[in-house]
């Protein structure tokens, strides 16, 4: 925990900056180009869809700046850090203490209780027992599966499952919420109960949050700003003015009146 | 991460699997278990003789005899030592000054001499030798029928199984089994025995003058005199031993046994006293051909050997044998341990097979770990100690399982001994060394198993791991 390197000051406003990113992989003969020379600045506290369809590399961006893949060229600076100078260990910190990650298919451990899953992360971090305990139950308390704690991930429904994975990745409090289609494998209405939730995170305890999706609406309902990529490059960045502004609006109550 | 979470993780996973995990574990047992038996055979087969030739009394006696003797067994002495002639007589004083030297528990004078033995009045030619009271613990004499003699002075025998077969006339032809030494004892325990020997006795000293006056010029060797007169005694049979307690002195092994006490008062005409009779200052005090010292501990032998040759006399001990033997039980032990190890050799293979198939079941499990914020190093160290975890059960399962073979196997040897009429004996011993050493490198074997799927899982892509199902 200590040894990791500070975050400068002159970057605070931008949570990320990415500086022509570059991500290619070699199959065969063939160089395909996930990503393709991206550069862009989020700033903190900012909401961000990245759209396109599949293969248009918004996945592997997710990826490089979620520190699981490295750039082949280019730089992504994250708080701070630049990803591409950090060492695995220093990369397996950061995915620990400053990114929290949700995906499309929950991606929670079969094995383990909803409880179990939620502290992992406090088990890499070396949280003494006794703390995981209750961060996990205000956790799952905040997702609203506290009577859940003891069940296994095969026992909840899709949306419940979510709601413990988006637990999972606040459990350490990170500063950026990346989500891999988070809605992709939810019907529209728990889809919506999830992504208001985010939209919670968001403005609540001011995380950033970068969402891939493929749904323009998602987008358009949640984010401030939507960056779309096609062929790995950047084809359009534009704000955006979210749908459902009013923060007080309840997730249900959309679905009640329609 | 914690150790204690470690633990916690790794006995989940293997719990995930059970089957699978307890085979390998199954597995390690197994190999332990071999290890496990052939080392405590090694163990108990070395207890078992160390125990068996410290009774014998082989390794803490130093036999010492005179250099008069000519027949000392260090040849290197009799050449660059004094003068025979002039060397020291190995007599009581000498007897009693050893006895005086730190760590020894007693000398004892040799006595044996071939005589003739009466026995329902037909005769029988046999060597004779005397018993102190501390041969009662003597290990040739398990398995005795009757007892050890009731006192150090009493008129009894114990005679030796061949002897008492030759006594009754049932000498078995070469190669028939040996008759029960209890059927044998059966007629002979309580009868009497007669013993004819030859008795020194110093001359009255009134008939030395008498003499004297006779022919009392030229050869006065009246101080030295004593007259050889034959008598005969009677001994009890209260023993018959069913080992030989002196197959090591080879033909001069003797087959009936006295008090030593006894044997010291019958004054018996030994073959040395013809000799020491031309020595001038010759008496009527009886000269040993050679005395048997006990030391108190085996491995202070050495240095009584160095005191006792210090005062002139010559000595004779079984310490390098024993020193050979233990080098025939390192090498003993080294291949039982080899082939011990193979079984477990087999066993290692079976956890790397099962690790390696849990990280391709598990995938993406160590994807997600690694996505939420596992280090290479916490992966590694999840399947190292599910690796660990293995190896300890393993191990000590196995210890048990080896042991339990072991006492089965002990079982049923001593079924058998029991049967031929031999003492039971210990063959499969498990010390807590043992029991240790075995949990310890059956654990190492396993982190050694461990170290390439543990390597492996830990450098997964976690990009990889994810997007497979």
């Amino acid at each position: 925990m200590g040894n990791f390197p500070a975050p400068c000051s002159q970057s605070d406003n931008f949570a990320i900056q990415s500086q022509n990113l570059c991500r290619h992989y070699r199959m065969g003969e063939t160089v395909i180009r996930a990503v393709d020379g991206v550069s862009v600045r989020v700033r903190t506290g900012e909401f961000v869809a990245l759209l396109g369809s599949s293969g248009s590399g918004k996945s592997s961006m997710l990826n490089l700046i979620a520190g699981l893949d490295r750039p082949t060229s280019g730089s992504v600076i994250v708080q701070g850090r630049d990803l591409s100078k950090l060492s695995r260990e220093e990369l397996a910190k950061y995915r620990l203490r400053v990114v929290g990650m949700v995906f499309q298919s929950f991606n929670l451990i079969a094995s383990m209780t909803l409880a179990e899953n939620v502290e992992l992360p406090l088990r890499f971090a070396e949280v003494d027992r006794s703390e995981r305990d209750s961060m996990a139950q205000s956790a799952l308390d905040r997702v609203g599966l506290k009577a859940r704690l003891n069940h296994r991930p095969s026992e909840l429904s899709g949306g419940e499952q979510q709601r413990a994975a988006l637990a999972r990745a606040l459990i350490n409090r990170p500063r950026l919420l990346l989500a891999d289609e988070p809605t992709g494998n939810l019907d529209s209405r728990t889809g919506t109960e999830i992504m208001d939730m985010v939209q919670g995170f968001n403005r609540e305890l001011g995380m950033t949050v970068v969402m891939v999706t493929h749904e323009r609406a998602l987008a358009e309902r949640y984010a401030e700003r939507m960056i779309f990529l096609a062929d790995g490059k950047l084809v359009d960045d534009r704000q955006n003015i979210p749908a459902r502004a009013s923060a007080g609006s309840h997730p249900v109550d959309a679905g009640a009146r329609s | 991460m914690k150790i204690p979470d470690l633990t916690e993780l790794a006995l989940r996973n293997l719990r995930e699997s059970v089957l699978r995990n307890s085979l390998t574990t199954v597995g390690i047992s197994v190999g332990v278990a071999s290890l496990v038996a052939m080392l405590s055979l090694g163990t108990g087969l070395q207890q078992l003789f160390s125990r068996r030739l410290a009774k014998s009394g082989l390794f803490d006696t130093v036999f010492v005899s005179s250099r008069r003797e000519l027949r000392g067994m260090g040849r290197e002495e009799e050449r660059n030592g004094p003068n025979p002639a002039e060397s020291r007589v190995l007599d009581e004083a000498a007897r009693q000054e050893i006895e005086r030297l730190p760590n020894v528990s007693e000398a004892y004078p040799d006595i044996r001499f071939v005589t003739e033995l009466r026995y329902d009045d037909k005769p029988h030619l046999t060597m004779v030798s005397a018993l102190p009271d501390s041969a009662k613990s003597n290990d040739a004499f398990d398995g005795m029928q009757g007892s050890f003699f009731s006192s150090d002075s009493a008129s009894e025998a114990i005679l030796q199984k061949s002897f008492a077969e030759e006594l009754l006339g049932k000498t078995p032809p070469l190669g028939a089994p040996e008759p029960n030494v209890a059927e044998l004892a059966k007629p002979l325990l309580g009868k009497e025995l007669t013993m004819n020997y030859a008795r020194r006795q110093a001359m009255p000293s009134s008939l030395a003058p008498a003499a004297g006056k006779s022919a009392p010029s030229a050869d006065d060797l009246a101080a030295a005199a004593y007259s050889v007169i034959s008598r005969q005694v009677k001994l009890k049979i209260v023993g018959v031993s069913d080992l030989d307690p002196e197959s090591m002195r080879g033909p001069t092994r003797a087959k009936v046994f006295l008090p030593l006490k006894l044997a010291e008062s019958l004054h018996v005409m030994q073959p040395a006293d013809l000799r020491e009779m031309t020595r001038p200052a010759a008496g009527d005090e009886p000269v040993y051909s050679s005395i048997s010292v006990r030391v108190k501990d085996p491995a202070k032998v050495q240095s009584v050997e160095d005191s006792i040759k210090k005062m002139g006399f010559s000595t004779f001990s079984i310490v390098d044998a024993s020193r050979s033997l233990q080098q025939v039980f390192r090498v003993l032990y080294a291949f039982l341990g080899i082939f011990g190890s193979l079984a477990l050799t087999v066993a290692s293979i079976g956890i790397v097979n099962t690790l390696v198939m849990a990280i391709l079941e598990r995938r993406r499990e160590i994807g997600i770990m690694k996505a939420i914020g596992a280090s290479d190093g916490d992966v590694k160290k999840l399947f190292f100690a599910e690796a660990g975890a293995m190896g300890i059960l393993g191990g000590i399962v196995g210890v048990a399982l080896g042991w339990a073979i072991g006492q089965v196997i002990n079982f049923g040897t001593n079924i058998y001994l029991r049967r031929q009429s031999l003492p039971p004996e210990h063959f499969w011993v498990v010390p807590l060394w043992l029991a240790i050493f075995a949990v310890v490198f059956s654990l190492v074997v396993s982190l050694i198993s461990g170290l390439y799927p543990a390597g492996r899982a830990a450098r997964l892509d976690p990009v990889q791991a994810l997007r497979y199902e």
